[in-house]
């Protein structure tokens, strides 16, 4: 399996390390909601198919990326910088129960 | 019962061999039954065997997408044991090992149960301390444990580098003698046969692609072969639980699907007649009877649904075994295979009633599924047939995630991927 570094290029599988679903988005650090923080915590869609996933370049430039790759065959289909994931800001106080 | 017997092998080899009967039927679906179970692997069929022989419940139905051990009970390194430190997993795979110890007879089919025993080694002081302490309460709640030297692990392991190289020296083990190994096809082919003599239909090649509903009742499933009625139905599909849980509208779980492979290499002469397992990587390894060394190591590590892995681990867990085995550096591997973890957010199963009315679930085993084959089917068919748990699931529910009731055996936390 090879990750197209967005800074690198083509690497191998064994220079990144997993940090999990990338569907995620933890709730308002402020929000007392212990079922949403329960949810955050446990609760995984486990896709079959196209899988947002964040994997660090750990053994190059140290980015952490989003990755979409289809759990089924392993396929990468495209590679972003995590702190670009556009949606995840925007949504992160819809996500938490609409706290501002 | 007993159809096997050296009598029966006598009399079958006059005739050619051309008498006997399979070992199951391959029947029909009937348009509804008592109990549906989704998944025709070690756990779905032990469930439908112990559903009929210890509830009388014989109008079962197991359904197989695919062949009869084709998944992960034709998958596993065969390993059975129950060294745990928490109480609802020692009980529960105790409960395990003494259903292993019978099963060939109870069966009247030999799953070569090997109680060749089980060795993890220590490779620091703190590491052994931790042994001790876990070793005691397995001693505590009646499970055999043992903790070796160096010098007898030497004994019992002449082939052990027990230096690892000079980096991780072997600085002692624990032994659970009654641990060992089993074969994983005759358990899959033996409690298709239990079931199927009892009046269980083991459907092959019908895949579940919907479920029906009466409201939020699971009233049964649709499938490749048709629709099928049932009052009652049980999910049991490993790593496929959360494809087949969407089906029942149920989006979120907290399992991941993860890949682990495994290897064997060429047979080679009497080597090792134990199962070791590496203390400072991830390493468990045994030799089968046909002189195969059978290991394993990590999962992969990413979620996937595919039931290949990649190189890496391949080259870590090769490194592994030759740093423990120089002596098999040049033994060459014959085959690889991968299979589908259900891996759960603490490391423990899941055998509970629900989530919807009329459904049972039987998931998160991450890599230990195997060894829970007898004891998973003989709780969750308690499960169904009382609609309650047994004493020995009756932890392993699907809300101690957001009751805050873990069993997390190593302390790791909702990293699945760490477990």
């Amino acid at each position: 399996m090879l990750i197209s570094c967005p800074y690198c290029g083509p690497r191998d599988l064994s220079e990144f390390t997993y940090q999990g679903d990338g569907n995620r988005t933890r709730p308002d650090p402020a929000s007392t909601d212990q079922q949403a923080w329960n949810a955050y915590v446990y609760d995984r869609v486990n896709t079959a198919g196209d899988h947002h996933e964040i994997w660090q370049h750990s053994g190059g430039c140290r980015a952490h990326l989003m990755v979409t790759r289809n759990t089924l065959t392993h396929k990468v289909s495209a590679v972003a910088f995590a702190r670009d994931a556009g949606h995840r800001k925007s949504d992160r106080h819809r996500m938490s129960g609409g706290a501002a | 019962m007993a159809e096997y017997s050296a009598l029966s092998l006598l009399k079958n080899a006059f005739s050619g061999n051309r008498d006997w009967k399979p070992a199951w039927r391959k029947p029909d679906p009937k348009p509804s039954y008592d109990v549906i179970i989704v998944g025709g692997g070690g756990h779905g069929l032990s469930t439908a065997y112990y559903l009929a022989k210890e509830h009388g419940i014989t109008n079962v139905a197991v359904l197989e997408k695919g062949w009869l051990g084709s998944g992960n009970i034709g998958r596993n390194t065969t390993m059975i044991r129950s060294n745990y430190l928490l109480p609802p997993n020692t009980n529960f795979y105790e409960h395990s090992v003494k259903l292993w110890e019978n099963l060939s007879h109870d069966l009247n089919y030999n799953v070569m149960f090997s109680q060749r025993g089980v060795l993890n080694l220590a490779h620091t002081p703190g590491q052994l301390d931790d042994m001790a302490r876990r070793g005691n309460a397995m001693r505590l709640a009646g499970v055999d444990s043992e903790l070796m030297n160096p010098a007898q692990i030497g004994r019992l392991i002449p082939a052990l580098d027990l230096s690892v190289g000079g980096r991780f020296p072997v600085v002692g083990g624990m032994m659970q003698r009654r641990a060992g190994t089993a074969r994983h096809d005759a358990v899959a082919w033996g409690y298709a046969r239990g079931a199927d003599r009892r009046g269980v239909d083991i459907l092959e090649n019908c895949e579940v692609t919907g479920f029906l509903r009466d409201g939020d009742r699971v009233t049964g499933v649709t499938t490749t072969r048709g629709e099928i009625r049932a009052r009652k139905v049980a999910v049991a599909v490993a790593g496929s639980t959360g494809r087949v849980m969407q089906l029942a509208g149920i989006d979120k779980l907290p399992i991941e699907s993860h890949v682990l492979q495994a290897f064997v290499s060429e047979g080679i002469k009497p080597f090792m007649d134990t199962v070791v397992t590496f203390g400072a990587g991830h390493l468990y390894v045994t030799q089968s009877d046909k002189g195969g060394m059978v290991f394993g190591g990590d999962i992969d590590g990413y979620n996937t649904y595919a039931q290949r892995g990649n190189l890496p681990v391949v080259e870590e867990v090769m490194s592994e075994m030759v740093a423990l085995f120089p002596g098999l550096a040049r033994v060459r591997l014959l085959r690889s295979w991968g299979g589908l973890m259900d891996m759960s957010m603490d490391g423990s199963p899941i055998i509970t009633t629900g989530p919807l009315p009329g459904m049972y679930l039987n998931c998160g085993w991450c890599y230990g599924g195997f060894k829970a084959t007898p004891a998973s089917g003989w709780c969750f068919a308690h499960t169904i047939a009382k609609d309650q748990p047994h004493a020995f699931n009756a932890a392993f529910t699907l809300d101690r995630f957001h009751r805050g009731i873990l069993i997390d055996e190593k302390g790791q936390g909702s990293t699945p991927r760490l477990h």
